[in-house]
């Protein structure tokens, strides 16, 4: 798969394929193509040649199809991207009521109950710019959640968050690695990594450098480019 | 006050033309320009160059030659035959719309562009995205300068009495046919637009607090 911004050569003959409740974490410094490359899944960005398929099914274009495929992968964006206008409850509802036209009660009851399990249950009338960064990420997973998504995808989900909030959103993205979740995780924490992944994918300069464990790729990088990232990140 | 009470008929008749005028332009160039905005940002270039063609060659195209075209030359086209009536709405609706388009689509631009993506990412059309997320949002910044298009439109409705419609901008003529000082007969013609001009200006203030949305 390619990906182009104008002549800018973004993404290099990305190959790649992620098996049923595998955590993948991409890691590589900025301007690598990470970003890119988990918003190209659903297409929030468009890819110039290849195919990109979820669950055996070729991603559509534009459409009603895009729109069907949208709703079963989850994502969840470094700024929240909360509806600014909703209630954090309305917000999570949202997508079952005009997507998946649950009934309005069930809708409910399921959004009240994936607040409880990212521990903001009781913020659920409040306004998004009521709530702390912390809270806002986890309503906005729990948004993801509930359209019952088939894939996660977290593009830098703690990069905007205040440092002493960062464990909350990560401790609610490890439980849900541990429940099975396939995920795709753009980051930056290391912690997170070592603990929750079972796969980590290093990217530089649009292309896949690395593809291990993080136990190797931790101890034991195999390029130039991986041990120069690590030196720079982990000596502090 | 003489000159006002002693031809009320001609200032009955004339506003009451004037609010026809701006009330069906109103509804007409709001509607067509809200249309235009949703072709201006529509996924599909086709209609996106579409409504930059409009508004380019519409916006601020002198409104007496938008009016001349509609009252004189649209007739000679023998499609439909139009009424000078009818031609004043449509030229004062062709006219507004390519403003109202903007300031639709200027609204549009100021809800950031992630939540727009998260309505996406949710499974969301493109009609649904615009309608539960981005207009409610884009709403509340459209109301000053749509209130301030809406103004102008009202007085651009005196346009018409040149294209034989009489309305408030034809009261002056009267007047001095009648042999009543006209001087004073136009100051009260601008009184009373003043006037009407409050209510748009209350709405606009009612409207804004109505739909404000805590960021």
């Amino acid at each position: 798969m390619d990906k182009f911004f104008g002549p800018l050569h973004v993404l290099k003959d990305i190959n790649l394929e992620v098996p049923r409740g595998q955590v993948v974490v991409v890691l590589g410094p900025s301007g690598s193509g990470k970003s890119t490359l988990c918003r190209t899944i659903n297409r929030l960005e468009p890819i110039n040649s290849g195919v990109i398929a979820i669950d055996g099914k070729d991603l559509p274009a534009e459409g009603k199809a895009l729109a069907g495929l949208r709703a079963d992968v989850g994502m969840v964006f470094q700024q929240f991207n909360l509806f600014a206008h909703k209630t954090i409850l309305e917000n999570v509802t949202l997508g079952p009521l005009k997507v998946r036209r649950t009934e309005k009660a069930e809708a409910e009851q399921r959004a009240r109950q994936l607040l409880e399990r990212v521990g903001i249950a009781n913020q659920a009338d409040k306004y998004p710019a009521q709530l702390s960064g912390g809270q806002q990420q986890r309503a906005a997973i729990a948004r993801a959640l509930a359209m019952k998504p088939k894939v996660m995808l977290f593009d830098e989900p703690t990069s905007a968050l205040d440092p002493e909030m960062v464990q909350e959103v990560l401790d609610t993205m490890t439980d849900l690695a541990k429940e099975g979740m396939t995920m795709l995780v753009v980051t930056h924490e290391m912690g997170f990594a070592r603990k929750a992944a079972d796969r980590v994918i290093f990217m530089a300069d649009g292309e896949v450098v690395e593809d291990s464990t993080p136990e190797d790729f931790f101890k034991a990088p195999k390029s130039d480019r991986a041990r120069d990232f690590l030196g720079k990140i982990l000596t502090h | 006050m003489d000159v006002l009470l002693d031809n009320s008929d001609l200032y009955v008749r004339g506003f009451v033309t004037t609010l026809q005028l701006f009330a069906l332009s109103a509804v007409g160039s709001l509607v067509l320009g809200a249309f235009l905005a949703m072709l201006r940002v529509s996924p599909v270039p086709v209609f996106r160059s579409a409504g930059s063609l409009y508004v380019t060659v519409v916006r601020n195209t002198p409104l007496t030659l938008v009016f001349l075209f509609f009252a004189f030359a649209w007739n000679l086209l023998e499609i439909v035959r139009i009424s000078f009536f009818t031609a004043a709405v449509t030229a004062l609706t062709v006219y507004t719309a390519a403003f109202v388009c903007e300031v639709f689509r200027s609204g549009i631009n100021t809800v950031p562009v992630g939540q727009a993506e998260a309505a996406r990412a949710i499974g969301l059309t493109f009609g649904q995205t615009l309608g539960q997320i981005i207009l409610p949002q884009a709403t509340r910044s459209v109301f000053p300068p749509m209130v301030s298009t809406l103004i102008a439109l009202l007085k651009n409705t005196t346009i018409a009495a040149g294209f034989s419609v009489f309305e408030a901008g034809g009261i002056r003529q009267n007047l001095s046919e009648r042999g009543e000082p006209v001087l004073e007969g136009l100051l009260w013609v601008a009184a009373i637009f003043v006037l009407l001009v409050i209510p748009l200006t209350l709405l606009q203030r009612a409207l804004e607090k109505r739909w404000s949305v805590a960021r």
